[in-house]
């Protein structure tokens, strides 16, 4: 077994030199905050990952939540560490201010929430519910709601849940059938059945709120018919003390391929005639209202995928440096003195490979997380609208490519180990199990495709009109980077594999564009390669950018391990993803009709 | 009773140490530091006695550069109350100076107890809280891993482990305790305390303003790895081994 050990190093020179650590800083809204300070938080949270969190990860792996006539119960460390992470003050980090939170930027929580979810997505995936569960609240909800149920789900008294999922409504909410009706009394008596509710019982808090997605006796059809309503578990009385059992229950827990250490629940709500619910805001805007919290939770998920992937490969680089194995090829030396398998010329591919895309999905998800501070913070109007714009296209991104990736790089965890990763108690295995889910919610790859190729592209416009217009700005912006790169005398090379990445992803973009509106079903085919291409060049371009700054530092006489090895990243990023453009490229342009060839007689 | 709590800012105990290539000393360029680990218990101890009510003021007091600072902010962090810097630049200062400087700080802060780290994981020295009882001509009880204070009667109880076991000492106060690790379990600091850390008074000084001379008084000649373990060899039977190291080890 390995312990988990926040990349401090990686995360810091990532905030400060890929995200803008410095100018986010510098928003008037975050004065109380100091590079110093957000120094010590990430040496906290480390310490707190690595100690408290990540020993849970196995132990909740094999024993997760038990389900008992509708009580749910945790293993007892679990409890003891939530209990832990709220009194430390972590729980209420994201949240805002007027409601016990720290007013800290998200680039700050990013860093932070990796390091959760490194340490154990199942159990970082309570405090994340409970989040975005805020959010919503926090932006939607009448003054009253948010003085009852905030101050109390901030500080992780309380947790939250969202209830989106019904048997028959998965991607599609517009099949929504949970009923809401209004009691007279400005409540209103919510029923239905919600599956796959994450956290939606337990008993490491004192109440849970759910936030649940119903539809009004008089709505209309479709998304449109949707409303939020807030219902707890146990009735909140005036004086915020707990009252009756509302009337809901925990029918079951799912069995999982993965993130065994969640309680994954059938939620029913009024069984005995209704449970007690508040609608959130006006009636029917409860999809966007959940919308929220879903863009928090892309990012998040997302994050899921970059921390499960530094674990995966933390927990085989231990391996490798210990295992011997046969010896080296090329090395007759170790013919007498055996070296571990870390020498091995494969086992160096698949660690790099796993380093260097952890480094680049990293990298774009603190970028993101930095426009998400400037789109929201910034006194200047035009940086607001811009980085919203970025946010906007690289959300998708973010939570679609980071997650497909982690699936591969936690295999590749498992494939350094050998026979014995394919073996539960190596640990290796829980990783990519853990990893698989993050594809899926929250929107599968294919939703977070659609949306990249569609309303983030294709149906993309500036006031005047230009279609695809912030895609085009920021792939132009690199294309002019890599043009630079390609000139520079020590990282050419890198430049000339981002230029040619680039100039394939543009070229996508512009045929989408073009084919969008006459075949749409084709731009679709091919619109998760598209993410990925995506992803591989942005990735590739922030890595480009790390090389060059270490290379700088290099020049300038710091010897550093780390800038050495960014470089080696760098480098190997460019030549085994960058490269990949082209192909990716014709993929998507000229494969998309052989996927729709096949007529569906024939399948 | 105000209680001072020395605290040294060294390499972090997850980290190799690597002697440096001229062998003068031990890498420190680009390497992770934190507070010395023993310290962190000496910090806990005064915290806790200040939630007891015991305590009335915990001060930090770290000798070093000024990056030391992010150690006593991070013993703000978890409880202290007031951090004190004697700023001693990149200068080498060995325990009997350093002794001296924290004696100068007494002096001025009049604190009744000085709970130390039993020893500091860079150089290991176990001296700098003896050498300070010595110097204050105050009792002291090393290597604690109980304490009992009680301030009415002007006394600590400190269980102390020896070889043999626990040892209980009665003290008078004021006093020095060095802190074991089995003295208590370090507190993870809280979110909110770390952000407001900064924001507690702290002060700089200097060994000259404080009249110290801090120049060492040991010369260290060199640094380096210890020697690579060789290989073994089996031996057949009791007799040579006996001869062994009578004629090969000479040690018997």
């Amino acid at each position: 077994m390995s312990t988990y050990n926040a990349p401090l190093q990686d995360m810091r020179f990532v905030l400060n030199e890929i995200a803008g650590l410095k100018d986010v800083l510098a928003l008037p809204d975050f004065a109380e905050v100091d590079a110093d300070t957000v120094d010590a938080i990430l040496e906290e949270a480390a310490k707190f990952a690595t100690n408290v969190i990540d020993p849970l990860n196995p132990k909740g792996d094999k024993n997760g939540p038990h389900w008992k006539d509708g009580v749910v119960t945790v293993i007892p460390e679990y409890k003891d560490a939530y209990k832990q992470f709220c009194e430390n003050g972590w729980h209420s980090m994201p949240v805002d201010p007027q409601y016990g939170g720290q007013g800290l930027p998200h680039l700050v929580n990013i860093a932070v929430n990796e390091m959760w979810r490194s340490a154990s997505i199942a159990f970082a995936l309570c405090p994340m519910l409970t989040s975005g569960a805020i959010a919503s609240i926090w932006h939607h909800a009448s003054e009253e709601l948010k003085a009852k149920y905030l101050p109390k789900m901030a500080d992780g008294t309380w947790s939250g849940t969202m209830n989106l999922t019904e048997p028959q409504a998965g991607s599609d909410l517009t099949a929504i059938r949970s009923k809401a009706v209004p009691r007279g009394d400005g409540t209103y008596a919510v029923s239905g059945t919600k599956i796959f509710i994450t956290w939606g019982e337990h008993d490491m808090a004192e109440n849970i709120i759910h936030l649940v997605l119903a539809r009004l006796p008089d709505a209309p059809a479709g998304l449109k018919g949707i409303s939020l309503f807030l219902v707890p578990k146990f009735l909140v009385n005036d004086d915020g003390s707990l009252g009756a059992r509302n009337d809901l229950i925990c029918s079951a827990l799912e069995h999982k391929l993965g993130i065994h250490g969640s309680a994954t629940s059938v939620m029913s709500y009024g069984d005995k005639g209704g449970a007690i619910g508040w609608l959130i805001g006006d009636a029917g805007k409860g999809v966007a209202y959940m919308f929220t919290m879903m863009n928090h939770a892309r990012i998040n998920v997302g994050l899921e995928g970059v921390g499960v992937s530094e674990r995966a490969y933390q927990h085989a680089l231990a391996y490798a440096r210990e295992r011997i194995q046969g010896p080296i090829i090329g090395d007759k030396d170790s013919i007498t003195t055996p070296k571990p398998i870390l020498f091995h010329p494969d086992v160096r591919r698949l660690l790099i490979d796993m380093k260097s895309r952890t480094e680049a999905l990293r990298a774009v998800a603190y970028f993101t997380a930095g426009h998400m501070d400037k789109a929201q913070h910034s006194p200047d109007a035009a940086v607001r609208k811009q980085s919203q714009a970025y946010v906007e296209l690289l959300t998708p991104l973010v939570k679609g490519w980071s997650t497909e990736s982690s699936i591969e790089i936690t295999s590749e965890g498992i494939q350094v180990h050998g026979g014995t990763g394919f073996i539960e108690e190596t640990g290796a295995a829980q990783y990519l199990r853990d990893a698989r889910i993050t594809a899926i919610y929250e929107g599968t790859t294919a939703i977070q495709a659609n949306d990249y190729v569609g309303r983030k592209t294709a149906r993309e416009k500036d006031e005047a009109g230009n279609v695809g217009f912030t895609a085009r700005t920021l792939y132009k912006e690199i294309a002019a980077f890599a043009d630079n790169l390609a000139k520079d005398a020590k990282l050419a090379d890198i430049g000339r594999d981002l230029k040619e990445a680039t100039q394939a992803l543009i070229d996508v973009t512009e045929w989408v564009i073009k084919i969008y509106v006459a075949e749409p079903q084709v731009a679709h085919a091919g619109s998760v390669p598209y993410l990925k291409l995506g992803g591989i060049v942005v990735g590739g371009w922030l890595l480009a950018k790390s090389a060059l700054i270490a290379q700088k530092r290099l020049d300038a006489g710091e010897a550093e391990g780390y800038y050495k090895a960014k470089l080696a990243t760098a480098h190997y990023y460019a030549q085994h993803w960058l490269v990949q453009g082209r192909g990716l490229a014709k993929e998507i342009i000229e494969g998309g009709q052989s996927i729709l060839a096949l007529d569906e007689p024939l399948f | 009773m105000k209680v001072l709590v020395p605290i040294k800012r060294v390499v972090d105990k997850d980290v190799k140490v690597r002697p440096k290539a001229d062998e003068t000393g031990v890498e420190l360029a680009n390497v992770k530091m934190s507070i010395n680990p023993f310290d962190e218990n000496a910090v806990e101890e005064a915290v806790r006695l200040k939630e007891k009510g015991i305590a009335t003021e915990v001060v930090v007091v770290s000798v070093g550069p000024d990056k030391a600072r992010d150690t006593l902010v991070s013993a703000l962090a978890v409880g202290a109350d007031r951090a004190i810097l004697v700023d001693s630049g990149d200068a080498e200062v060995q325990p009997l100076a350093i002794a001296k400087l924290l004696k100068a700080v007494a002096d001025k802060e009049q604190p009744q107890l000085v709970i130390f780290g039993r020893q500091a994981i860079d150089d290991d020295a176990v001296q700098t809280g003896q050498i300070f009882a010595a110097l204050q001509g105050w009792g002291q009880a090393a290597f604690a891993s109980i304490s009992k204070v009680d301030v009415a009667s002007g006394k600590a109880t400190v269980g102390r482990e020896i070889d043999g076991g626990l040892e209980t000492l009665e003290l008078s106060l004021p006093a020095v305790i060095t802190a074991d690790l089995r003295l208590n379990e370090p507190r993870y600091a809280k979110l909110p305390d770390v952000m407001k850390a900064k924001k507690k008074p702290q002060e700089t000084t200097t060994p000259a303003a404080l009249g110290i001379d801090i120049t060492p008084r040991l010369k260290t000649l060199k640094v380096s790895e210890p020697p690579k373990r060789k290989g073994g060899g089996k031996v057949a039977d009791v007799a040579e081994l006996v001869s062994k190291l009578k004629n090969e080890a000479k040690v018997i």
